[in-house]
């Protein structure tokens, strides 16, 4: 039997009774276990069989019901039409309104006035013509403005429903009461152009906008789409295609050359090389082999192989990638506070502003006509929706940005303080090095023979989960050695190891476990200087309180080290290595990579202590490590950028977290915060620097020096464009190198 | 000064007034809620804003009917959730606070909030 749980959304249900309807239904239906309905969020969650009843059925029996099962989330679909439609009907709705809108304004334009056909120029006809512009393409400003209004709440709609509608009722007025405008002294000449070329333009602008929008969630929706839609399982020695989500946790899975690897999980048998690019960024194929992880998504290339699925579902590595990066995409960042705090006051100071025009223009002018075009002029340039939009847009391409090239951004206040960092701390294991040490020499220092010596060591190490431990059991098994079981034994972190292997009481570790069991060196003292000096780790064992021999350990350094490293340098920022490794050794390990700040001899727990220490010196500290072992000092560094593989304890300790483990993407993930910066910088300086300008132009400002009045045709372009430029401006950051 | 001027300078500072009283001065009433609420989104969020227990896993179910871009991506930037909400179909959102405080639900321009009150 294949358990399945799984929701469906179901339509047409109204009330309680008909949750206990579809759910007799679905209960009734062959195979169903379990199932729970809620009307609430229009769903139902079954459990099923799914050797014996398939979605396919249950949306039948619910059919029969006069109810319908939707057999998959159209959540996805529904969006995208939606967003077709929208764009659809913007565009309709541009056409016509600046269509009739050119009409009435070769009509009416002095200059213009002269070529244009009789009719066009009487105000009937243009009263006639504007309405459909007013109340057809316009009637989304009063649908948003009218809900708003009763909640005591204005936007963007509001200021160009109140603007449009002050232009369109005066030219009204005018065109039905021309005697009455007279007597007051006013010649009578209507605005329609005004008002439909305005909602024009900034329904031009909107659809615009919506289309450069959508791009900016682009990164997710390629994520998703990486996912193959079925998987090749071998059940009961046969081989068979299910979808995707059928796939469960211990299945073997069989993937051929050129396909996609449906899950993720452990290779069984046979070899090959895998494209990983699309999830590390990285693109030299990787050499796959029996016992080697694969990820879901990524492409097999030559070879074929089975492998047992280890994580399906929500809990792949590529579902993790993009919870990740869709949370990244939902945080706020810190510079986008001043943006929160005068949006929110924005719209009603500008309809103070429009008030004080109109008294300003009207009392110290005397011109009604004037006064109007001006208020008219305020209402339509204000644009707050430029700065609403400068923050997130430009944090949506970042961390998109980041993620297809392999680094994974917690959030955006993350994404914000990376840029700032001046001194980038990189723990030496595993970071620093491939973290697989192996045994490079065996010396022993008096009877006891170096095979012995090894075999000892590697019984005790047996217990313990440090990463030298693994170099020498691994060692000891390669020369096919006896390993015994150890009593009494204990770790002593940042010491070494001790216990008990047959009758002998053994102690391995470094300088400060010999010297707490004052176990002299002297002898050895040049011997280990040497080994060190080639950037090897020095243990040393001690059989019943006498020292036997040496045992050194090398890890070797990553390829991308030298040049990671070299590229933070460039970019002004301090390089320190930290390393529970004597100074000798770390030093070698240091100057094979170009790094001159050393924190060497540093215990586990003591970390965090060394990163705040930087940090009290005024430096913005990254700490970068493997994020398991590392996760205090992530947490208390800065920005804590994790070298992982995309486990779930490394994506929740750091901040950033590296999947492809290449040390060049810690200077392309500063790099990338300091592009994403800037460009949020541009685009809050240019929606600030607009309102700030042009609402004081609007006003008439420049007016008494140079008589210049803005035209509130040319405050309904400025509009238009602020908020697309700042979208496009945000976008451009998909083609910055990083 | 003419008797017209006078009247634009009363009606300007009584709409300026009017304008800072309306929509600067609102008091929101908090709505409490248990375990899950309806949140019409029309012209902004309805009810504006709720209250909610700590440790609690509450359910904001949105409808928006409101075909403005504006509202059409709802934001929980504490809790790091941007969700497009599709017109007339109900989007749930689950949210387990784990701190007391007041947290914010912002519209994509945020230019529409709402509170969420942690007791």
């Amino acid at each position: 039997m294949t358990e399945v749980k799984k929701s469906f959304p179901i339509k047409g249900m109204h009330c309680a009774s008909c949750v206990r309807v579809t759910e007799r239904a679905l209960k009734k239906t062959l195979g169903v276990k379990d199932a729970v309905v809620n009307l609430a969020s229009e769903k139902a969650t079954v459990t099923y069989d799914a050797d014996n009843c398939t979605p396919q059925q249950l949306a039948e029996s619910i059919a029969k019901t006069g109810y319908t099962l939707e057999l998959e989330e159209k959540t996805d679909t529904a969006i995208k039409e939606e967003k077709r439609k929208e764009l659809r009907n913007l565009r309709n709705k541009v056409i016509v309104s600046l269509g009739l809108g050119c009409l009435i304004l070769w009509g009416s334009f002095p200059g213009l006035i002269q070529t244009s056909p009789a009719f066009l120029q009487n105000f009937f006809v243009q009263f006639i013509l504007a309405i459909p512009v007013q109340f057809w393409a316009g009637f989304a400003f009063y649908r948003a403005t009218i809900p708003a209004l009763k909640h005591r709440t204005a936007n963007m709609d509001t200021l160009v429903a109140l603007g449009t509608t002050v232009a369109f009722g005066y030219s009204a007025i005018v065109t039905l009461f021309p005697q009455f405008v007279k007597q007051a002294g006013i010649e009578p000449m209507p605005y329609f152009d005004v008002a439909t070329i305005v909602i024009g333009l900034i329904l031009l602008g909107r659809y615009f906008e919506a289309k450069a929008k959508g791009q900016t969630s682009e990164a997710i929706k390629k994520l998703i789409g990486l996912q193959a839609k079925t998987a090749r399982i071998v059940r009961d020695g046969k081989e068979i295609d299910v979808p995707l989500d059928q796939v469960l946790v211990g299945d073997t899975v069989r993937v051929r050359p050129g396909e996609k690897i449906p899950v993720d999980g452990v290779i069984l048998e046979g070899e090959s090389s895998v494209d990983e690019s699309m999830i590390t960024g990285e693109s030299i194929p990787s050499d796959k082999t029996k016992g080697d992880t694969v990820v879901g998504a990524t492409m097999n290339k030559t070879g074929t192989f089975t492998y047992k699925a280890t994580k399906v579902g929500g809990d792949s590595m590529l579902a993790q990638i993009v919870k990740l990066v869709q949370e990244a995409q939902g945080s706020k960042a810190p510079i986008q506070r001043l943006a929160d705090i005068i949006s929110s006051y924005f719209v009603p100071i500008v309809i103070m502003l429009a008030f004080v025009t109109f008294v300003i223009w009207y009392v110290f002018v005397g011109s009604l006509l004037l006064a109007l075009l001006s208020t008219v002029a305020v209402l339509i340039i204000a644009c707050p929706c430029a700065m609403g939009l400068a923050t997130p847009t430009a944090i949506m391409v970042g961390t998109g940005k980041g993620a297809t090239n392999g680094i994974l951004i917690k959030d955006a206040a993350s994404l914000e303080t990376a840029h700032k960092i001046n001194t980038i701390i990189f723990d030496k294991t595993g970071t620093l090095t491939n973290g697989k040490p192996e045994v490079t020499d065996v010396i022993s220092v008096n009877k006891l023979k170096e095979d012995e010596m090894l075999r000892l060591s590697a019984s005790i190490e047996k217990g313990s989960e440090h990463s030298l431990a693994e170099a020498i059991v691994k060692e000891a098994e390669k020369r096919k050695m006896n390993i015994e079981s150890v009593t009494k034994f204990k770790a002593i972190a940042g010491h070494g190891v001790e216990g008990l292997v047959g009758k002998y009481q053994i102690f391995l570790g470094n300088r400060k476990l010999m010297e707490r069991e004052k176990i002299s060196l002297l002898s050895v003292n040049t011997e280990i200087t040497r080994l060190e000096n080639g950037g090897k780790t020095v243990m040393m064992l001690a059989v019943d309180g006498k020292l036997t021999g040496l045992i050194a350990v090398a890890d070797t350094v990553k390829e991308s080290a030298k040049e990671g490293i070299k590229a933070l340098q460039r970019m002004g920022i301090e390089t320190v290595m930290i390393t529970g490794d004597n100074q000798r050794t770390a030093n070698a390990i240091a100057q094979k990579v170009g790094i001159t700040r050393i924190l060497s001899e540093v215990l586990p727990d003591q970390k965090e202590a060394e990163v705040r220490k930087i940090q009290a010196e005024g430096k913005k500290v990254a700490m970068v490590g493997d994020g398991i072992n590392d996760a205090p000092a992530l947490a208390a560094a800065d920005v804590g950028i994790a070298m992982g593989t995309g486990t779930d304890v490394a994506i929740e300790a750091a901040d950033i977290t590296l999947i492809n483990k290449d040390l060049q993407s810690v200077a392309q993930a500063i790099n990338l915060s300091k592009k994403t910066m800037r460009t949020i910088k541009m685009n809050l300086f240019w929606a600030f620097g607009y309102n700030i300008i042009l609402i004081p132009v609007a006003m008439g400002i420049l007016y008494p020096f140079f008589h210049i009045l803005l035209s509130p045709i040319f405050a309904s372009v400025a509009m238009a464009s602020s908020s697309v430029s700042v979208v496009s401006n945000s976008l451009l950051l998909k083609r910055v190198k990083i | 000064m003419t008797p017209d001027k006078i009247i634009v300078i009363f009606l300007g500072f009584v709409g300026i007034g009017f304008t800072y009283w309306y929509f600067l001065m609102k008091k929101d009433n908090a709505v409490e809620v248990e375990s899950s609420v309806d949140i019409a989104v029309d012209g902004g969020y309805s009810p504006n804003t709720i209250s909610i227990p700590k440790g609690k896993t509450t359910t904001l179910i949105f409808l928006r009917s409101d075909p403005s871009s504006c509202l059409e991506e709802v934001v929980l930037p504490d809790f790091k959730i941007r969700k497009f909400l599709p017109l007339n179909k109900k989007v749930n959102i689950e949210i387990t606070p784990k701190e007391s405080g007041t947290y914010e639900i912002v519209c994509g321009m945020n230019m529409f909030h709402g509170k969420i009150i942690v007791n």
